[in-house]
């Protein structure tokens, strides 16, 4: 049996009601793909995955994969995962949501969630675009483009997901894209195995929405523009900042040893005994 | 730690929730500083620690909600507290725990309103959005103490209501009730009646998270406990996914109601003052309660035969404790500290049986002895 049946077999739902909801040539299946294989390699057990999401297409995902799964309200994903990971610290807690999700109704408990370095980590699709609603510009669709809600152009500016989780305070940020999903598995294999808030930014394509109102072509199309814009962080040190002005940077963009939430929790625990024994 | 017996303790109300909570299990706690309910964070982030249980102070009350349902989803009671403008912040999330059926307990100290109100000073305007706060139609328990020994029974009794029904209880106080003292006798831990979910007893392969169990009350396996499963806020299954289907849908619906509505006398509590033989009833709730009791004693004392129905239960509502007093009563009184949202209901059931006061007051007193004694003895 090829490699890739076999995590199928091993980690998609049986019972679950397939189709999935998605596009065809969607990007988010290739990101699933990455998180199975990548989870697969970490070692982690099934039973101590507990898998959370936000709304949107992207947040579909957890449905479909044999693990704790939790599909919660629309930006508070991470909300519902602090809850979970506080409540039982031995739980491996992964996040999936979109743009959307994460840093517009959900910026605060992302910025949050990173500031206390919660041990999590978010997996954010980004497609720059509300998909699911019918493409909608989200915070991260680029200035002067086109939505269903921009239709004389985007005058807002976008966020930069990534550079936004490394300023909150996140242990660990990885930006990938759905054509490079070898090296995103990688990211994501990177981000689970590390202990603190980790981030991990997946640009991916929505051909149907963003693709189709911006004349950018279909999902192939969409990918090769991925595979066009896409700069590995080690290759920009080496660049001019005007060749880097319409790229944006893959690979691990920040890793560091940082105090972790639960840890710094437990020392509250034991003054808190202490302190009542005495 | 050691097992405390009886104990005589001075408490505010909001410390009795406390007590309560610890006693009744709770281990998890996420809350936003809000007036007046910011006593209830403040020790819980003093004693959870100290019980190896965790206490956060969260972004917002949305937060503060989402993350009490997630501790409770991995198997930990959990429990958020605030007043107003935070409950009306938490109303999405609660509602998924109502869909997804993830006990928890949601305190709400109630203070003067609409919006940021009067922050100091007590109402009882939450009661209608106790019942509807949160979109579609759904069931819900509320439970609004009166004393501060109730705040610590009704405490109790909201953790063991919302884990033997898998829905959230609110617990509505008004700022008199949970910023009083009282004299109050805390039983011993041992003493405690701790009810705990239902948990499978099927081997992972046959267990069906939503199963359409004869009580309603489907078996909650927690995370982690190798029951993998999906929860969702979308309508599913028996089996926790997704489903437009009319035909899974409406039984789905049906079960959520009818967990609640087939235990009503279960959920029910409250107390018959003096309502035997009275043909004029008070029905009240929370602080004002005490004035009606007070009121309908001195009622007595002038020959007037008024009674008092002390509703600690306002949601499901209690109609037969209604009916009950209707038996005698030719007028029903209902003070509250708003504009008549429980009397209302009072109304509903009544239908024309008996002539229905209200003594409305919204100007951040409290409701007097005095004002409930009038119309007594006017009608009297």
């Amino acid at each position: 049996m090829a490699e890739i049946t076999k995590l199928i077999h091993k980690y998609l739902r049986h019972d679950k009601k397939f189709p999935h909801v998605w596009c065809p040539g969607c990007g988010i299946g290739i990101m699933l793909g990455a998180l199975i294989r990548a989870i697969d390699k970490t070692g982690f057990d099934k039973d101590e995955i507990v898998l959370v999401s936000g709304i949107g297409c992207a947040s579909r995902l957890p449905v479909y994969v044999d693990f704790n799964t939790l599909h919660t309200t629309h930006g508070r994903a991470l909300t519902f995962a602090t809850g979970v990971k506080l409540a039982k610290p031995g739980m491996k807690v992964i996040v999936v949501m979109g743009d959307g999700d994460a840093v517009a109704i959900g910026g605060n408990h992302f910025i949050h969630a990173a500031r206390r370095n919660i041990d999590l980590t978010a997996v954010i699709l980004n497609n720059a675009i509300y998909g699911m609603t019918g493409g909608q510009y989200s915070p991260t669709t680029p200035y002067g483009m086109r939505s269903t809600t921009t239709v004389y152009g985007n005058v807002e500016h976008a966020f930069k997901i990534s550079e936004l989780a490394v300023t909150a305070g996140a242990s660990f940020v990885a930006r990938g894209t759905v054509y490079h999903a070898n090296q995103l598995a990688g990211l994501m294999e990177k981000a689970f195995s590390k202990v603190g808030f980790s981030v991990v930014e997946v640009i991916s394509h929505c051909h149907t929405q963003y693709g189709k109102l911006n004349r950018m072509g279909g999902a192939v199309a969409m990918l090769e523009w991925q595979r066009d814009h896409a700069v590995p962080v080690e290759q920009a040190a080496r660049m001019t900042e005007e060749s880097l002005a319409d790229k944006f940077l893959t690979g691990v963009l920040a890793d560091r040893m940082l105090p972790v939430y639960q840890d710094e929790y437990d020392v509250v625990r034991a003054r808190a005994e202490e302190a009542e024994e005495g | 730690m050691k097992k405390r017996n009886h104990e005589e303790v001075l408490l505010q109300g909001n410390e009795a929730v406390v007590e309560g909570a610890l006693r009744a299990g709770c281990r998890f706690f996420a809350g936003y500083p809000i007036t007046p309910a910011t006593e209830i964070s403040e020790i819980l982030s003093v004693k959870l620690p100290a019980r190896k249980g965790t206490f956060i102070q969260m972004e917002d009350e949305i937060a503060s909600m989402g993350a009490i349902i997630g501790a409770s989803l991995a198997g930990v009671k959990s429990m958020t507290a605030t007043s107003g403008p935070g409950f009306s912040l938490m109303q999405e999330n609660l509602g998924f725990a109502v869909m997804a059926e993830v006990p928890c307990v949601v305190v709400d100290v109630m203070r003067g309103g609409p919006s940021t109100g009067l922050p100091t000073l007590p109402s009882q305007g939450d009661v209608m959005q106790a019942r509807w706060g949160t979109h579609g139609d759904h069931p819900v328990i509320v439970l609004a103490p009166s004393t501060v020994g109730e705040c610590f029974d009704l405490t109790v009794r909201a953790f063991n209501l919302s884990e033997r029904f898998r829905n959230p209880v609110i617990l509505l106080l008004d700022e008199v009730v949970a910023h009083m003292r009282e004299k109050v006798v805390l039983p011993g831990e041992e003493v405690v009646e701790i009810v705990n979910r239902p948990k499978p007893k099927v081997p992972p392969e046959w267990y069906i998270p939503y199963e359409n169990t004869p009580s309603g009350v489907p078996p909650m396996a927690d995370f982690g406990d190798g029951y993998r499963h999906h929860v969702t806020g979308l309508t599913h299954d028996v089996r926790g996914f997704p489903t437009e289907r009319p035909d899974e849908i409406g039984p789905f619906i049906a079960r959520l109601f009818r967990k609640i509505s087939q235990h009503m006398a279960e959920i029910h509590s409250g107390e018959f003052f003096l309502t035997d033989d009275a043909e004029i009833a008070v029905i009240a709730y929370g602080s004002v309660a005490r004035s009606a009791k007070r009121a309908v004693r001195e009622a007595r004392d002038l020959g007037i035969k008024a009674g008092l129905l002390k509703l600690n239960t306002l949601w499901p509502f209690m109609r037969a404790a209604v009916d009950k007093v209707l038996q005698s009563a030719r007028v029903l009184v209902v003070p509250e500290m708003n504009m008549g949202q429980i009397s209302r209901e009072v109304k509903r059931v009544n239908q024309g049986r008996a002539r229905v006061i209200g003594i409305n007051k919204l100007d951040g007193t409290m409701i007097t002895p005095e004002e409930i004694l009038k119309p007594l003895m006017e009608v009297s």
